[in-house]
C-alpha cells in the first residue's frame, strides 16, 4: 500500500489535496515520488536525517533535564510547496508591508506625523512596552530600522493568506530553513531537479550584504560581528551557524568594550574596532547603562556609541513597537498612510481589549477567540478559546480586565493543514509560514520561508516550545 | 582573533588531549594486569593509588569510593560525573569549548568531537567492562587521533590553529610527566622486583605511550627503565616526549607572536624558551641526580607557569580602567600563608564559564 492511500484531508484547507480529494497540480510530482516509496524506505530516510541533525549538533538543550540531554527539532520529511504565482503575490505584499513598517518606525522616532494626524491613536503606540523614547530624534543609517524581519503567515479555510504577526526584533529560525533544505537534498537528491525548486542558500550572503550596507561610512572595510547571549541561549546553534556562513566573528558582551564612543572587540592582538553588530539580544539587555541595569550580556556604553553613529545595529533599537500586537492592528492603515496603496496581504481581524466596546466583546466571546498578550512570543501568554477550559477562560478574563492594554483577541482561524508523518502514517496537521525579509539597499525575501507544523493532533500552536516541528518549504520556478 | 576564542580553542585542545592521556594512564595498568597473576586487594591498591595521585584527583576519589581497585578507579577516571577530569567530563568540556567557537573550527572538527561526545554519553561501566576496557581506551585514543588529524587536515594553519597546538603540547608534556611519575612509584613499591616484571612494567609504559616500536628502533635493545625514562623525557624526535612537546609548544608560541628564535617578546615565550634550552642540554644523569619524582614535579610546575603566562599574555582581558573615581585605598590585609605545595600538581582547569 502506498504511503498516502489512506490519507484524509478532512474538513480543512489541505495544502496538498483539493476538497474533492484531488492532488493539487503543484504537488503532483512530489505525490508520485512519495507514493513510490514504501514505508521501510521512508523510515530509513527519516532515521538518516534525524541522525544527521544529531551528529551536526542541530539541537536544543532540554533545560529541565540534569543530564543536559540534547534533542533535535522534529523535522517532517514531506515538504510544503508554494507555486510561483502564489509566492509572487506574497512577496509583493510583504515588501509593501516592510516599507510601511520602516516608514512608521522612522516617523514614530522623529515627527510622529501618523499620531498627530490621528491615523493611529497616540496612546496605543506610546504605551507599547517596546517603544523606546530614548531613540526619538536619533537618526539610523539609511533610515532602516528593521533589517531582518520574520513575518508569520497562515491560511484560513478558503486558503487565503493572512499575516498573523511581524517579528521585527530578533526573529529566529532561518538556520532551520537552510538546514532543512540541506537535509532534504541529501534525502531526496533527484526530486529537486524534477520538481524545479527555487534555491535558498544565498540567504546568508544577502544578510551580510545588508549588514555591510548599513555600516558607518568611515573609509574602512566594515567589520561585522554577531552578538549572541552565549552558548546557553536556545538559538545559539543559529547564531553560530549564521556567523560561520557569513565568515564573521561571533561575540559575547564580554568580548566588546566601548572607548571614545567606539566599539571594539578584545583580540589576542589588542582592540579591534567593530562597525556593524548583528545583535541577537533584545533591547533590554544591550546596554546596562541605558536599559536593564542587571544585564551581564550587554556592552556598557554601546547605546552611546550607536547614537554617535560610530556603530550600526541590526535591527535598530526600538523596533519592538512594531511587534506589538496592538500596533499590528494598524499596519493596513500605515500602508495607506505612508504609501497611498491598498494592502496586498490581509491582517487577521483584531479586537483590542483597550477599547471598552471591543473588550466587552472579547470577554463575552472567549470560547470562540484566540487571545494573545501584546508582547509575548513563542506561543506563551495565549488562550485558544475553543480548546480552553472554563477555568482558563476565567483566568484570562481576569487578566484582560486588569490590564486591557496588554491583550488582543482574534477569531479562531481554521488553519490550513498539510500531510505530515505522525506515528507511522501521514495525517493532516496545521501549519504556518515564516518568510524572512531582508531590508538593505533593496528588500529581498528568500523564496518560501520556514514552515512550522503543529505535530500534536488538533493543535493550532506551531512553536517548537509547544510541540511544533518544521518542514522544508519549496517555492517552484513555475506553477506546477 | 578574539581572546575568548583563543581561550576556547586552547582549552578544547587541552581537554581533548587530556582525555586521551587519561586513557593511556589507565591502559598501562590494565596491560600490566593481563600479565600478572591475580592480585590480592592490597596489591591492587599498590597498583592503582599512584595512578590516582598522578592525576591529582586522589582526595576526590575517596569522597566517592572506599576501595582502590580496578573497577572503582576505572569508574572514577572514565565515567564519573563528579570528577572534572574523568574522560567523559574531559570530552564534554572539550566539546563545550568547541561549541563556543563552532564557527571558527571546521565543520568536520565539530562533527567529530560531537560524535565522540554522543558516543561517550552512551557508555556505561557495565558496557565498558563487558566489551573489555582495552577496546574502550583504544576507541578513546583513536577518537583523539582522528580529531587531531581532522584538525590538521581541515583547518587553516593560522593563529587559531597555533593556539590549538599550544594547548595540545602543553597538556601532552604535562601528562607524560604524570605517566612517568605514577609508574615510577609503582615500580619502586613493587615488593620483589624481578627482572621480568620490571621489563613487563616498562614495556607497558612504552606501549601506553605508543612508543614501544620507536624505542626499540632507537636503542635496538632490551627495555630498561633508565632508557625508557630517557626516551620519554629527552627524545628529540618522538612526538610524546617532553622535550619534543616543549619544542613544538615553543615554536607555536613564536608563530603566534612572530618572534624569532632565541628571542622573546613576552613572558610565556621566555619561559618556554628556557624550558626547551634546559631539556636540550639535559642528560639522564641530571634527572637521576634530582630524583625522578622531584624532577617530574618541577617540570609540572614549569609547565603550569607557562600556561599561566599564556593566559596573562593572550587570553585574559583585564577590565578597562573605569572613569569613576577609584574607591579609597584600604590598607592591604596581611598576606595569607601560601598553602604547602601538594605532592603532585593538580591538573589545570578550564575557566568555569567554558
Amino acid at each position: 500500500m502506498a504511503l498516502l492511500d489512506k490519507y484524509k484531508p478532512g474538513d480543512f484547507f489541505d495544502e496538498m489535496f483539493s476538497a474533492e480529494g484531488q492532488v493539487r497540480p503543484h504537488y503532483a510530482a512530489l505525490f508520485e515520488r512519495f507514493q513510490n516509496l514504501d514505508q521501510e524506505e521512508f523510515e530509513q530516510r527519516r532515521t538518516a536525517v534525524d541522525a544527521a541533525f544529531l551528529r551536526q549538533g542541530i539541537t536544543f538543550t532540554v533545560y529541565s533535564d540534569e543530564q543536559g540531554t540534547e534533542r533535535i527539532f522534529p523535522f517532517d520529511l514531506m515538504p510544503r510547496i508554494i507555486p510561483n504565482s502564489e509566492w509572487s503575490r506574497i512577496e509583493t505584499g510583504l515588501i509593501q508591508r516592510m516599507k510601511a513598517l520602516n516608514l512608521f518606525l522612522k516617523d514614530i522616532y522623529s515627527d510622529q506625523r501618523i499620531l498627530k494626524e490621528k491615523v493611529i491613536p497616540k496612546e496605543d503606540v506610546l504605551t507599547a512596552k517596546h517603544y523606546r523614547p530614548e531613540m526619538v530624534g536619533v537618526p539610523v543609517p539609511k533610515d532602516i530600522y528593521i533589517h531582518i524581519c520574520g513575518s508569520d503567515m497562515v491560511r484560513d479555510r478558503e486558503g487565503t493568506y493572512f499575516v498573523l504577526e511581524d517579528n521585527g526584533r530578533c526573529p529566529s529560525g532561518v538556520s532551520y530553513l537552510l538546514e532543512n533544505r540541506s537535509a532534504m537534498k541529501r534525502a531526496f537528491p533527484n526530486l529537486f531537479s524534477s520538481v524545479g525548486v527555487r534555491p535558498v542558500a544565498h540567504y546568508t550572503q544577502d544578510l551580510l550584504t545588508v549588514l555591510q550596507y548599513i555600516a558607518p561610512q568611515n573609509g574602512r572595510i566594515p567589520t561585522v560581528v554577531l552578538l549572541t547571549p552565549g552558548i546557553y541561549n536556545s538559538a545559539y546553534f543559529e547564531h553560530s551557524f549564521l556567523a560561520r556562513q557569513m565568515g564573521i566573528q561571533i561575540v559575547e558582551g564580554q568580548d566588546l568594550v566601548v572607548q571614545d564612543k567606539k566599539v571594539f572587540m578584545r583580540t589576542t592582538k589588542g582592540l579591534e574596532q567593530v562597525d556593524t553588530i548583528y545583535r541577537r539580544l533584545d533591547d533590554d539587555f544591550l546596554d546596562p547603562k541605558v536599559f536593564r541595569k542587571d544585564s551581564v550580556l550587554g556592552v556598557p556604553g554601546l547605546v552611546e556609541a550607536y547614537r554617535a553613529g560610530n556603530v550600526s545595529l541590526a535591527n535598530a533599537i526600538g523596533t519592538g513597537v512594531a511587534d506589538d500586537k496592538v500596533v499590528y492592528k494598524y499596519v493596513p492603515d500605515m500602508i495607506k498612510f505612508y504609501l497611498s496603496e491598498e494592502p496586498i496581504l490581509a491582517n487577521v481581524p483584531t479586537y483590542l481589549a483597550s477599547n471598552p466596546k471591543e473588550c466587552e466583546y472579547i470577554v463575552s466571546h472567549l470560547e470562540k477567540l484566540v487571545v494573545k498578550s501584546a508582547n509575548e512570543s513563542g506561543g506563551y501568554g495565549m488562550l485558544v478559546g475553543p480548546a480552553s477550559t472554563a477555568a482558563q477562560r476565567a483566568d484570562f478574563k481576569k487578566l484582560i480586565l486588569e490590564n486591557p492594554r496588554n491583550f488582543i483577541a482574534q477569531p479562531t482561524l481554521s488553519l490550513s493543514r498539510h500531510p505530515s508523518y505522525c506515528d507511522g502514517r501521514f495525517e493532516g496537521r496545521h501549519i504556518d509560514l515564516r518568510p524572512y525579509i531582508l531590508c538593505g539597499e533593496k528588500i529581498s525575501i528568500v523564496p518560501g520561508g520556514l514552515t512550522r507544523v503543529a505535530l500534536r493532533k488538533g493543535s493550532l500552536v506551531v512553536n517548537s516550545s509547544q510541540g511544533g516541528g518544521s518542514k522544508d518549504t519549496w517555492v517552484l520556478y513555475g506553477d506546477s | 582573533m578574539l581572546s575568548r576564542v583563543a581561550d576556547s580553542l586552547y582549552w578544547m585542545s587541552r581537554y581533548a588531549e587530556r582525555a586521551e592521556n587519561i586513557a593511556r594512564i589507565l591502559d598501562v595498568n590494565l596491560q600490566l594486569l593481563l600479565d600478572l597473576p591475580k592480585l590480592a586487594p592490597e596489591e591492587q591498591k599498590t597498583l592503582w593509588e599512584p595512578v590516582l595521585r598522578s592525576t591529582g584527583d586522589h582526595e576526590d576519589f575517596f569522597k566517592h569510593h572506599k576501595i582502590t581497585n580496578s573497577e572503582n578507579v576505572i569508574d572514577f577516571l572514565t565515567l564519573h560525573p563528579k570528577n572534572p577530569n574523568s574522560i567523559v567530563n574531559c570530552i564534554t568540556t572539550a566539546r563545550e569549548n568547541a561549541r563556543h567557537v563552532r564557527e571558527q573550527i571546521s565543520l568536520e572538527m565539530w562533527e567529530e568531537i560531537n560524535r565522540t561526545y554522543l558516543w561517550m554519553k552512551s557508555q556505561t561501566l557495565k558496557k565498558i567492562v563487558r566489551q573489555g576496557p582495552y577496546d574502550f581506551f583504544s576507541a578513546v585514543k583513536n577518537a583523539s587521533h582522528l580529531f587531531q588529524g581532522i584538525t590538521d587536515g581541515t583547518m587553516t594553519h593560522g593563529e587559531d590553529w597555533d593556539f590549538i597546538q599550544v594547548g595540545k603540547y602543553l597538556e601532552r608534556a604535562d601528562m607524560t610527566t604524570r605517566i612517568l611519575d605514577a609508574n615510577d612509584e609503582i615500580f619502586i613499591n613493587q615488593p620483589a622486583t624481578t627482572q621480568t616484571s620490571g621489563t613487563l612494567h616498562w614495556s607497558a609504559i612504552l606501549r601506553s605511550c605508543s612508543s614501544h616500536d620507536a624505542y626499540r628502533k632507537f636503542y635496538v635493545a632490551q627495555v630498561e627503565p633508565d632508557k625508557v625514562v630517557e626516551f620519554l623525557i629527552l627524545s628529540e624526535f618522538f612526538p610524546r616526549s617532553i622535550r619534543f612537546c616543549a619544542q613544538t609548544l615553543d615554536e607555536a608560541l613564536r608563530r603566534i607572536s612572530g618572534c624569532k628564535d632565541e628571542h622573546f617578546t613576552n613572558h610565556a615565550e621566555k619561559l618556554s624558551g628556557r624550558l626547551v634550552a634546559e631539556l636540550n642540554y639535559s642528560a639522564l644523569e641530571d634527572i637521576k641526580t634530582v630524583g625522578m619524582h622531584q624532577y617530574m614535579d618541577e617540570l609540572q610546575i614549569k609547565l603550569n607557569t607557562i600556561g599561566e603566562a599564556i593566559f596573562q599574555t593572550y587570553l585574559f582581558s583585564p577590565p578597562l580602567p573605569s572613569p569613576e573615581p577609584e574607591p579609597e585605598l584600604k590598607p592591604e590585609p596581611p598576606p595569607k600563608p601560601t598553602p604547602k605545595q601538594s605532592q603532585t600538581q593538580k591538573l589545570p582547569k578550564a575557566p568555569a564559564a567554558a
